[in-house]
């Protein structure tokens, strides 16, 4: 559906060039959400914007639908466009037309017929809940609700593709979480890919199917939300996941607790999370595991499960419990004082 | 009671007359002003760097003519320029002669004051109409345009005030209007009850035109 291949952007500045993008390919499949995650700077909105060449890349080739758009005339990159729907993170709505006409005048101006117009603005400013604000002015509306226009204004253009620039950055947390269950019901409902950008791990938590995680305009580590959630090897990545499990405890507990064993944060997804492998392993190792701490989290395709456990025995027997659980499917990461 | 009656019935005409002049001067000349001052203003930020029709030269030089322009006092631009005046309308006196510069002095105002009312428009809108895939000339008038309406307003009655302001040196070719009346009686022949009275209508009339743009620009407004 969209695939980037190797697309970099430079900008000029005063001393020298500045890389905001380098070398990104990815490949965002029909009927997927794909996030891109990143602290601010890291190029994500350069890339997002050369999807639909509102940045065009210095290199490299974008294709929509498996057609090459960025050497496409104008007249048929609108075209292009068209079905591709963008939200941003200031919603971009005008301010001097009612929320009837900032879904309408778009589809005016794309050559709809009135009753076309007035078909499609009713129905997917029900879609998005404000079916009774029709009348109101942006000015009118709180955050969330202004979000819900630009998403109708997006969506009345019937597009295969939406584009997502930090859409729930300036909301508060109840605002998000019903901004993010509605891209989920677009996605679910009208089978729109959904590429999006943010800097919120709970973004791609609960909605993503997959990560990249950006840095100074690169991918540095990509995956499936679970396989990111599980399995972190960048650190950049292991940070952004701190944000949302607790991945540290003190290093002067740790070290203190690391006399007698080890401490170790375990991972549990799918299958492993049904068996009482703890208690196995203080049967068959002579390890005593001892809870410090659990959480559960929900992804989009699954749920994966924390425990960070105090490992009390012999130093070969702990080794052989962690490959033993290792075998199981359990993540598995010793923490260090 | 009665001085006052002999004054208006002495004066009324010849203010009136004066007022008249003024209005004449004003709107002609605010016409030909904002008929050539809005497509230059519009000019100016679509070819702005990173605008809508990026053009480095037509910008710089548009914006080179009109900082010349705007750098001459009105003074001095109505004497500079009396040969162009009397190749376009034929005369240099009157208020014929006096349109044609106040056109010249206005209309490079009314584009830098269109400029920054469409430079208030934010990018991200303009941005979100191309990124759905609308046509320029489309973003150009119901964007850009629509969206910058309140300051477009707000910015001609500024240059309208002004305008007004600079037909009072229209007495000096000889075009009449309020400002020459209060000038030629109130100073030169110290009448000062005509002073007072033209001084008062100025007045009266910057705050109607004051006031009827700030409400058309609320009333646009929406936020
Ligand atoms: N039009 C531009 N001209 C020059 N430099 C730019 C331009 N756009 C972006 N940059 C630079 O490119 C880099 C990446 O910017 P970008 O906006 O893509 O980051 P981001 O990841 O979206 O950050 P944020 O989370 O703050 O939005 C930054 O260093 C930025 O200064
Ligand atoms: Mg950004």
């Amino acid at each position: 559906m969209i695939v980037l291949e190797n697309i970099s952007k430079t900008f000029p500045s005063k001393n020298g060039v500045i890389k905001a993008v380098e070398e990104v390919t990815l490949h965002v499949r029909k009927g997927e959400i794909h996030g891109v995650i990143g602290y601010s700077g890291a190029g994500k909105s350069t890339l997002i914007r050369c999807v639909n060449l509102l940045e065009r890349p210095t290199k490299g080739k974008v294709y929509i639908n498996g057609q090459e758009i960025t050497s496409l005339p104008n007249n048929e990159l609108r075209e292009v466009r068209k079905k591709i729907g963008m939200i941003f993170q200031g919603f971009n709505l005008l301010k001097t037309a009612t929320v009837y006409d900032n879904v309408a005048i778009p589809l005016k101006l794309l050559g709809f017929s009135k009753e076309e117009v007035k078909k499609r603005v009713e129905k997917y400013l029900s879609i998005v809940g404000l079916e009774d604000k029709h009348h109101a002015y942006p000015s009118q509306l709180s955050g969330g609700q202004k979000q819900r226009v630009a998403i109708a204004r997006a969506l009345a253009q019937e597009p295969e593709i939406l584009l997502s620039d930090e859409a729930t950055s300036a909301l508060d947390p109840e605002t998000t979480d019903s901004i993010l269950d509605l891209l989920l019901k677009i996605n679910q409902e009208l089978g729109i890919t959904i590429l999006l950008i943010t800097h919120e791990m709970n973004v791609i938590q609960k909605i993503c199917d997959y990560v990249y995680v950006m840095e100074r305009g690169r991918i540095v580590e990509h995956g499936t939300t679970i396989e990111l959630f599980t399995n972190p090897t960048h650190h950049t990545t292991k940070k952004f996941l701190s944000t949302i499990v607790q991945r540290k405890l003190s290093p002067s507990l740790i070290s203190q607790l690391n006399v007698n064993g080890v401490v170790s944060r375990l991972t549990f997804v799918g299958e492993s999370t049904g068996k009482p492998l703890l208690a196995e392993v203080s049967q068959k190792f002579n390890v005593k595991p001892n809870i410090l701490a659990a959480n559960i989290i929900e992804l989009k395709n699954g749920i994966v499960g924390n425990i960070v456990v105090h490992l009390i025995g012999e130093s070969e027997d702990i080794q052989a419990a962690i490959q033993y659980l290792r075998s199981q499917g359990v993540g598995t990461e010793e923490l260090e004082g | 009671m009665s001085g006052s009656g002999q004054f208006t019935e002495k004066w009324l005409p010849i203010i009136g007359q004066a007022f008249i002049e003024t209005v004449q001067m004003v709107s002609i000349s605010l016409f030909f002003a904002v008929i050539i001052g809005i497509p230059l203003g519009i000019l100016l930020v679509l070819t702005r760097p990173g605008q809508l029709f990026d053009n480095k030269w037509i910008y710089q030089i548009l914006n080179l003519v009109i900082n010349i322009i705007r750098s001459i006092p009105f003074i001095i631009l109505l004497f500079f320029i009396l040969p162009f005046t009397k190749f376009i309308v034929g005369t240099t006196i009157g208020v014929k002669g006096v349109i044609v510069p106040l056109v010249i002095y206005t209309a490079p105002y009314i584009a830098r004051l269109m400029e920054s009312a469409l430079l208030e428009v934010e990018s991200g809108i303009i941005e979100a109409y191309i990124a759905m895939g609308i046509k320029r000339r489309h973003i150009i008038w119901h964007v850009l345009l629509r969206e910058a309406r309140p300051s477009i307003i707000l910015g001609l009655t500024i240059a309208t005030v002004s305008l007004i302001g600079a037909t009072a040196m229209a007495g000096l070719v000889g075009a009449g209007g309020l400002g020459d009346l209060a000038y030629r009686y109130g100073y030169l022949r110290y009448e000062v009850g005509v002073m007072y009275a033209t001084v008062i209508i100025l007045i009266i009339l910057v705050q109607v035109i004051q006031s009827i743009g700030n409400r058309l620009a609320t009333r646009m407004k929406k936020d």
